[in-house]
């Protein structure tokens, strides 16, 4: 039971099984390298694109090899330890950063057949099973988990560097993390409660077949309110330290922040982990709000349509994350936390509790008006309250800085 | 929008057909076909010039050498030989060295020269591979018989018919006010293989008549070179 719900594991384990398993491993790990090379590339492209310039054009095609160039590059560069690093810590942090991206990947369906009743699965060499390395019950968790252990590189390397721009950096990624993290929580909370399931698999499902009035798709984007998703995506920014949250690498105050004294393949590692964050970040926003793999069939075989609406979506975010990138500033540090703690975290929260509010008075047969309505006045108040107490702070605090200076 | 604008200002980008789009960079063309105009005001490695005669115009007076900010000039003079002078004066450049490791290409040098001894000629591709070959010394500075610079091995001077006529010098042809407006009459030496140049930047000299021009090298203060150079001499 704790290797999924799969149903290829769910029969006799043979060596077939294991071979099968054995091939999604080598294609997921492919899959997730030659994807980020492509997004590398990609993002530098669109984002010269949008500051008028011509971007990476000398090596391969459209410059698409450059980022192959740039890794072998990096491994014949010289591979420095300053002498005040900690380092065992030091030589562990990128590891421990590029890790949790695999991982989390593994959990992403990004394939299947959704019609027919197959619930998702295809048959590969006669074997039924999902098109996604695992599918443990809980899969949500999971992704939150090596989400979290990857602050660790960030913050492990900064503090082993033995240095103080990368000590900074690290400081601001921890703390970044920790207000975020929240956030993003309680989203997916959201999205949780309306699957019933922490299983990546199920989500989907609760999420694919025939939309409202068959239009608008049963996407968790637009069943929990788009406030989830909003935050999400948000959240999801500032987690992967994308611009404009950047603050743990920002050249201009920090060199390069975390990753100031790291060299050749070791940095290449942190900048790789970076890039493939992204693509799974987006890979998971995919799957949590948009639906994932499913989507409608029109002609050709069902199981060439997963991957291929997989793929369309995963583009929009990615493309999204670089267009954040091209165009929004980096934020000041108190800014930042101002975002995530005054009105991430408190939206967020009040948002789940609606939606908690409103599952429970449909499961109860209670009337939606009268339930939703005092709920609404509730939450409204409770904003007002913390508003006030924000700005009765922050006079304080203006009343204190006039009364000393 | 407000906060939104920058999005839609980012993504119009991406239309290069549009004005808002339109790429900026110029690409690098050196594979691709004859190589760009290079701007007037480009300054690359330096020459050392001679007078139509053959004679070397530096002097070794060491005032580029005392000018430059990198201290990247080295300059011995020697006295000349009566009978077998190297340049129409007192003393010569004998050892004239410049370390390509350390010039920023300001062009003081230029300026200080009182006999227009040193220009920087369009040449920016060259890229030596150790330290010796940074150091271009007198035999490398100078320009050969035909007035061209020399050719070092790692310089790629393909397009040498082309540039080789263009030299910082323009800077000689500025108003003594200092605009980049050319006033005046001519008033720089000829050089080896090219004669007296004319005036550079598309500036046009209004064509003096030869009684003016008869003052103007009399008064002194108004002729441009005078007025520039004058006071080193």
């Amino acid at each position: 039971m704790i290797l999924g719900l799969d149903p290829l594991l769910a029969g006799e384990v043979d060596l077939a099984v294991v071979l099968i398993v054995l091939l999604k491993v080598v294609v997921t790990f492919a899959l997730l390298l030659v994807a980020v090379m492509l997004m590398i590339w990609f993002e530098r492209k669109l984002h010269a694109d949008m500051s008028n310039r011509i971007g990476p054009n000398r090596a391969g095609p459209f410059g698409i090899l450059q980022t192959l160039a740039d890794g072998i590059k990096f491994f014949f560069k010289e591979d420095l330890i300053p002498d005040r690093a900690d380092r065992k810590i030091f030589i562990l942090a990128p590891f421990l950063s590029m890790v949790p991206a695999f991982l989390t990947f593994a959990v992403i369906p990004i394939g299947g057949v959704f019609t027919d009743q197959k619930q998702g699965a295809v048959e590969l060499f006669g074997h039924q099973t999902f098109l996604q390395l695992a599918d443990p019950p809980i899969g949500v968790l999971l992704i939150l988990a090596a989400s979290s252990i990857a602050v660790y590189g960030v913050m492990l390397a900064g503090w082993s560097s033995g240095s103080k721009y990368p000590l900074l950096g690290s400081v601001r990624a921890s703390a970044q993390m920790v207000s975020y993290e929240a956030a993003l929580g309680l989203s997916v909370v959201t999205v949780v409660l309306l699957a019933g399931s922490l299983s990546t698999h199920d989500i989907v499902m609760s999420q694919a077949g025939a939309g409202f009035g068959g239009i608008i798709p049963r996407w968790n984007l637009v069943v929990t309110g788009l406030v989830p998703f909003v935050i999400f995506v948000i959240a999801a920014t500032a987690e992967l330290n994308r611009p404009p949250f950047d603050l743990v690498e920002a050249e201009q105050e920090l060199v390069g922040g975390f990753h100031t004294e790291y060299s050749s393949i070791r940095f290449a590692l942190f900048f790789l982990a970076e890039f493939m964050n992204t693509v799974t970040m987006s890979a998971i926003i995919v799957t949590l709000f948009l639906g994932g793999p499913a989507g409608p069939t029109f002609f050709g075989p069902d199981w060439m349509w997963g991957p291929l609406w997989f793929l369309a979506k995963l583009g929009l975010f990615l493309f999204m994350f670089v267009w954040f990138r091209a165009t929004l500033p980096r934020f000041r540090y108190d800014q930042l936390m101002d975002l995530g703690w005054k009105v991430m975290i408190p939206l967020a929260l009040g948002w789940l509790l609606l939606l908690a509010t409103i599952n429970i008075a449909r499961d109860e047969d209670w009337s939606l008006p009268l339930v939703v309505g005092p709920g609404f006045v509730v939450l409204v108040g409770a904003y007002a309250l913390l508003t006030s107490a924000i700005r009765t702070a922050q006079r304080r605090r203006d009343e204190l800085a006039k009364a000393g200076g | 929008m407000g906060y939104l604008d920058g999005f839609r200002v980012t993504f119009g980008k991406l239309f290069k057909s549009t004005h808002s789009g339109a790429v900026v960079t110029v690409p690098y063309v050196k594979d691709t076909g004859p190589k760009r105009e290079k701007p007037a005001r480009l300054h690359g490695r330096h020459v050392l010039n001679r007078y139509e005669d053959g004679m070397e115009k530096c002097i070794g007076c060491e005032l580029c050498a005392g000018v430059c900010p990198a201290r990247c000039i080295y300059v011995r003079g020697a006295d000349n030989l009566p009978d077998d002078p190297v340049s129409p004066g007192e003393r010569y450049g004998f050892v004239y060295e410049i370390n390509y490791l350390r010039c920023i290409h300001c062009d003081l040098c230029v300026e200080a020269c009182p006999t227009e001894a040193i220009t920087e000629s369009k040449l920016f591709e060259f890229s030596f591979t150790n330290r010796r070959d940074a150091i271009y010394t007198k035999a490398e500075l100078l320009v050969d018989d035909d007035g061209l610079p020399r050719i070092l091995p790692w310089e790629d001077w393909s397009d040498l018919e082309k540039v080789a006529g263009d030299t910082s010098a323009w800077v000689r042809a500025t108003a003594p006010s200092g605009s980049a407006a050319y006033e005046g009459v001519v008033a720089w030496s000829g050089e080896l293989g090219f004669g007296v140049k004319a005036p550079e930047l598309g500036q046009t000299a209004p064509v003096p008549e030869p009684a003016a021009q008869a003052a103007d090298a009399t008064t002194g203060p108004d002729d441009p070179d005078q007025h520039d150079h004058g006071g080193h001499h």
